[in-house]
């Protein structure tokens, strides 16, 4: 539909309003309600008891570990932590083995909470309440689509692992805001341990309610409820995909239904899935098998002290050591503020947690723009074997880099095997012939480049800027990578006159 | 008070006098002859028992001490887990499931040197008074083969009272152990919500659920209660704290006791019924007790509140019976035709009505009229109890309103069923004790159960009553179908 895409709901005059539902499973070693393992990936039908699969006779008990995740993760958005209760939502599903799923209802352990995006816009966090996750379908025949399938086979693994659904109020106002909202969310998971925010291996799903209303209005208009929102990217899609439907539908003066659609990330649109005539009827009533969790004080104080600094009191502690602001739209000092790529770099930095060698070099006396740069733009690719990097070792090298023993891009070679194997930079620089070259015998290299291209001379000579890429490869070339790109101009510029 | 056949059995095997394999052998010996007509049992653990039995005598002979019910055979009601004997819930959905676990009360009973002999018939998941509702057939009553044992644990109740085991287990939802043994002329006990773990009861209505004993004495019941009970950490309803001891106590008396005698419990039995609980007033009152009359007008609401709540949780907890993990499988082209044509052929009659009534009261729009309407009650009915065990240490009233009926008789008429439970319901919303005991009998040699209640955790105070109670009762005839000489004390093989 690319009339749709060219033609968004804001170009029409109209703005979307978006609720997320983040499911995200937690890090527990076990299941909610009984002691089998939770992990992903295992065998089919390996982590399984009579408990989670529902066996007749069975009875849940509530995980602890699991109860305690979910207050970190309310505590993260700033929640009210309430005694709560559990109900059994019912309705038939071949995944879901007692053909209930055992969720908190109007009694959640967490309410009325807020999510601050990194450009300082607050998000109303409505709720974040436990629940156990289904098992996992497969359709097997037939192209394995659920229709044509000759069977289905069914994976309990995932069934009865903890989940907390995050609620969010309306108050997002576009695709990219919706994005950033995940993004952060994800790092508070990440950050607090309480998941692991892995959107591709189904760990961290969102559900999103958009609506669109006559921009200004402060009306609500009638919403649609996106599933099947697999990644950050078809979140974005569907978003804008649903907000310039409904405001054609508007445009068009019908009324939008409310329902449940789904994301067709292959058809690239949403398709209605059922009405709200035709919504299931649930049937909520009080697990009778569960008692009230009510977390007492000292409980609460414990996790809230135990919980670690948030990616955006991290992000503040990158700025201020870039000599920038606290928060966004705080005075800052002019002479040094964050640009918008460094504020990308600190986003980085902060969602893969890399935050310690950045201030660790830093403190160190490496320039901060230096080793967040590094950090963001190249330690980053792995992030796993970026936590564990030996401090002084990344210090050394940042250091070399700082006193041009070694160029930019010689640096990120050593970094990579920095991160690969270890070691120490020096020693790695000299191995592999990583010398930065001086003045002199760059000059020389430069010489003999230009001479032997003589047109592209002619032409950088007479203006043609962009050449100067040209001659910094054939530079490289030449002095096997050891020139540095930004003395290579200035030499240039200096031959130009 | 009169040492009852368990304690003897047990006694005389950790003595070594007789083997747990002979006393085993001797009551399947029993249900080989008497259960052909009696179908007390649905499946009857001939080869495991004995083993089982073989393994007591083992730890007798190894001088270890191998439990307080050593050797001594139970009737194990068929909604309870036992790993790879099947548990079928007298139901066509689980006839050939095995369960892979024990429950807890049978890990106990086990613990305890017990032999489970074999599983009992009940009405299908539990739902029913009378056992007809098993997809197996009814169970007789051993008085009378023509009438109903009662239910839904009427297996149990009818096995122990023909002697073919001396103690049993039941699971009372709303008077599924006592009113059984009021018809049977057995003891049955409900104990306190929580004191006895669920864990492998395969539940019908999870609020209200509870595993108690049956026997023959009330010291015996007391004996088998104190094995079960405690906290389990598998059932977080079970209450973290021990459960009431119960058989030191048995012989303690009522010297004292004020006994508060329920006008609502009795006064719409029939007059044999009214008679045997003024008796049994009348003999607390000479043993000491001080007897109160006493009203309780919310127990008359009741029975309604029940039959809208039990149904509800049953509708979720039967929902999982869907044809795709276990069970009865009933092929379809597609997976909501396969669970719906499963359920059809699973279930029975009763099993689908009140999974129908539960899914409307809990549907949208009607919860709270029906539901929600309910739950009400039931608290007001639980602070009527808490108020009038204000002034009382116990409640008597009737059992059941009537003596064992004849088969057939309710089947067609749900509500006169129902009527059955309109005593004993009020224990199971209320979650307190109470225990049935035998009081003698009506014109036609039918047993007549009274009922004794007390508040929370108060097993102790029922059973000092009950014990009263059953050394005053008048002498009740010998069943019909019975093996006499394990029922008339003679434990000796014959
Ligand atoms: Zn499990």
């Amino acid at each position: 539909m690319t009339a749709r895409e060219s033609q968004p709901a804001t170009a029409r005059g109209y703005e979307p309003v978006i609720g997320l539902e983040v499911h995200c499973e937690l890090r527990t070693e076990t299941k909610l309600f009984c002691g089998c393992r939770n992990a992903f990936g295992d065998e089919p039908n390996t982590n399984v008891c009579p408990v989670c699969l529902g066996l007749p006779g069975s009875l849940p008990v509530l995980n602890s570990k699991a109860v305690e995740l979910a207050m970190r993760i309310g505590l993260a958005l700033h929640c009210e932590i309430r005694p709560s209760t559990f109900h059994r939502k019912n309705y038939f599903y071949p995944d879901m083995p007692k053909d209930y799923q055992i969720s908190q209802y109007d009694e959640p352990i967490n309410v009325g909470g807020f999510l601050e995006l990194p450009d300082g816009y607050r998000v109303g966090v409505v709720r974040a309440h436990l629940e156990e996750d289904t098992g996992k379908t497969t359709h097997v025949g037939g192209g394995g689509r659920i229709h044509d399938a000759e069977y289905a086979l069914v994976d309990y693994n995932r069934a009865g692992v903890p989940l907390v659904e995050i609620v969010s109020a309306p108050d997002l106002r576009s695709a990219a805001q919706a994005r950033t909202y995940v993004a952060e969310l994800r790092s508070i998971l990440v950050a607090t341990d309480a998941s692991d925010g892995r959107m591709e291996e189904g760990s961290m799903r969102v559900d999103a309610n958009v609506s669109v209303r006559a921009a200004g209005s402060a009306d609500l208009g009638t919403r649609c409820e996106i599933k099947n929102l697999n990644s950050l990217r078809s979140l974005v899609r569907a978003i804008d995909y649903e907000a310039a439907r409904q405001a054609e539908v508007l445009e068009s003066g019908e009324a939008v239904v409310q329902q449940t659609r789904h994301w067709d990330e292959k058809e690239s649109r949403t398709v209605a899935l059922r009405s709200k005539e035709e919504a299931f009827d649930y049937r909520y009533f009080p697990e009778p098998d569960l008692v009230p969790v009510a977390p007492d004080p000292q409980w609460q104080t414990d996790v809230a002290s135990a919980l670690p600094p948030l990616p955006a009191e991290r992000r503040a502690r990158l700025r201020q050591l870039l000599g920038a602001p606290a928060a966004p739209g705080a005075p800052w000092d002019p002479g040094a503020p964050p640009t918008a790529a460094q504020e990308d770099q600190i986003a980085t930095v902060v969602e893969h947690g890399l935050d310690e060698l950045v201030t660790s070099a830093a403190e160190d006396g490496v320039a901060p723009s230096l080793a967040l740069a590094r950090t963001a733009n190249e330690a980053s690719a792995d992030p796993h074997r970026a936590r564990g990097l030996d401090r002084r070792a990344y210090v050394s090298l940042l250091e070399m880099e700082e006193r041009g023993q070694v160029t930019a891009t010689q640096a990120k070679a050593v970094l990579a095997e920095l991160l690969e194997r270890g070691g120490d930079p020096v020693d790695i620089a000299r191995r592999r012939g990583f010398e930065a070259l001086g003045a002199d015998s760059l000059a020389g290299a430069v010489a003999v480049v230009v001479g032997a291209h003589p047109n592209e001379w002619e032409r950088y000579r007479h203006g043609e800027d962009k050449l100067a890429q040209f001659f910094i490869g054939q530079v490289m070339k030449v002095t096997k990578g050891k020139a540095d790109g930004k003395t290579v101009v200035a030499e240039l510029q200096r031959l130009r006159g | 008070m009169t040492s009852g056949p368990a304690s003897l059995l047990s006694a005389q095997v950790r003595a070594g006098e007789r083997s747990a394999v002979e006393v085993v052998e001797r009551h399947l010996d029993a249900v080989a002859r008497i259960d052909p007509e009696l179908h007390a049992f649905v499946t009857v653990l001939n080869d495991g028992a004995v083993a089982a039995a073989a393994a007591v005598d083992t730890v007798v002979a190894a001088g270890r001490d191998p439990g307080p019910l050593a050797g001594v055979p139970v009737a194990v009601k068929d909604n309870m887990c036992t790993r790879g004997v099947r548990t079928t819930c007298s139901s066509r959905i689980l006839e050939h499931w095995h369960p892979p676990y024990d429950a807890t009360v049978v890990e106990r009973l086990t613990a305890a040197g017990a032999v489970v002999i074999g599983k009992t018939n009940l009405d299908e998941f539990a739902m029913g008074s009378s056992t007809e509702n098993s997809a197996f057939g009814p169970t007789r009553n051993p008085h009378d083969p023509s009438r109903v044992p009662g239910g839904s644990s009427g297996g149990s109740a009818a096995a122990v009272a023909a002697g073919l085991a001396p103690i049993g287990l039941g699971s009372d939802t709303g008077g599924s152990i006592r009113q059984p043994a009021a018809l049977c002329g057995v003891v049955g006990m409900k104990p306190t919500y929580g004191t006895v773990s669920r864990y492998g009861l395969v539940a019908f209505a999870s609020s209200l659920d509870q595993i108690g004993p049956f026997a023959r004495t009330v010291s015996d019941a007391a004996l088998l209660f104190d094995v079960i009970g405690g906290h389990d950490p598998m059932d977080s309803t079970s209450l973290d704290r021990p459960a009431p001891r119960t058989a030191t106590v048995v012989g303690d008396g009522v010297d004292g006791c004020r006994v508060g005698v329920v006008r609502e419990l009795y006064e719409d039995a029939e007059p044999a019924v009214r008679a045997a609980v003024s008796a049994a007033a009348e003999a607390l009152a000479g043993a000491g007790a001080v007897i109160e009359e006493c009203s309780i007008p919310e127990v008359r609401h009741a029975l309604p509140a029940y039959y809208l709540l039990a149904p509800a949780e049953a509708s979720s907890n039967l929902a999982r019976y869907d044809g795709v993990r276990y069970g009865l499988r009933v092929d379809a082209p597609d997976v909501e035709s396969m669970n719906a044509a499963t359920r059809a052929a699973g279930f029975g009659a009763e099993v689908t009505r009140r999974v129908m009534l539960g899914t409307y009261a809990l549907s949208a729009g009607y919860y709270d009229a029906y539901y929600g309407q309910a739950q009400k009650v039931r608290t007001l009915i639980i602070d009527a109890f808490r108020r009038t065990y204000e002034q009382v240490d116990a409640l008597l009233g009737a059992t059941t309103p009537t003596t064992a009926f004849a088969i057939g008789d309710r089947v067609q008429d749900p509500w006169a069923m129902y009527l059955s439970d309109v005593f004993s319901v009020p224990s199971n919303l209320s979650g307190d004790p109470a225990i049935s005991v035998p009081f003698g009998s009506d014109d036609a040699g039918l047993p007549i159960g009274v009922q004794v209640l007390a508040p929370a955790l108060g097993e102790p105070m029922v059973v000092r009553v009950g014990a009263v109670l059953e050394a005053a009762a008048p002498p009740l005839g010998q069943p019909r179908l019975a093996d006499r000489a394990l029922l008339g004390g003679s434990s000796e093989p014959s």
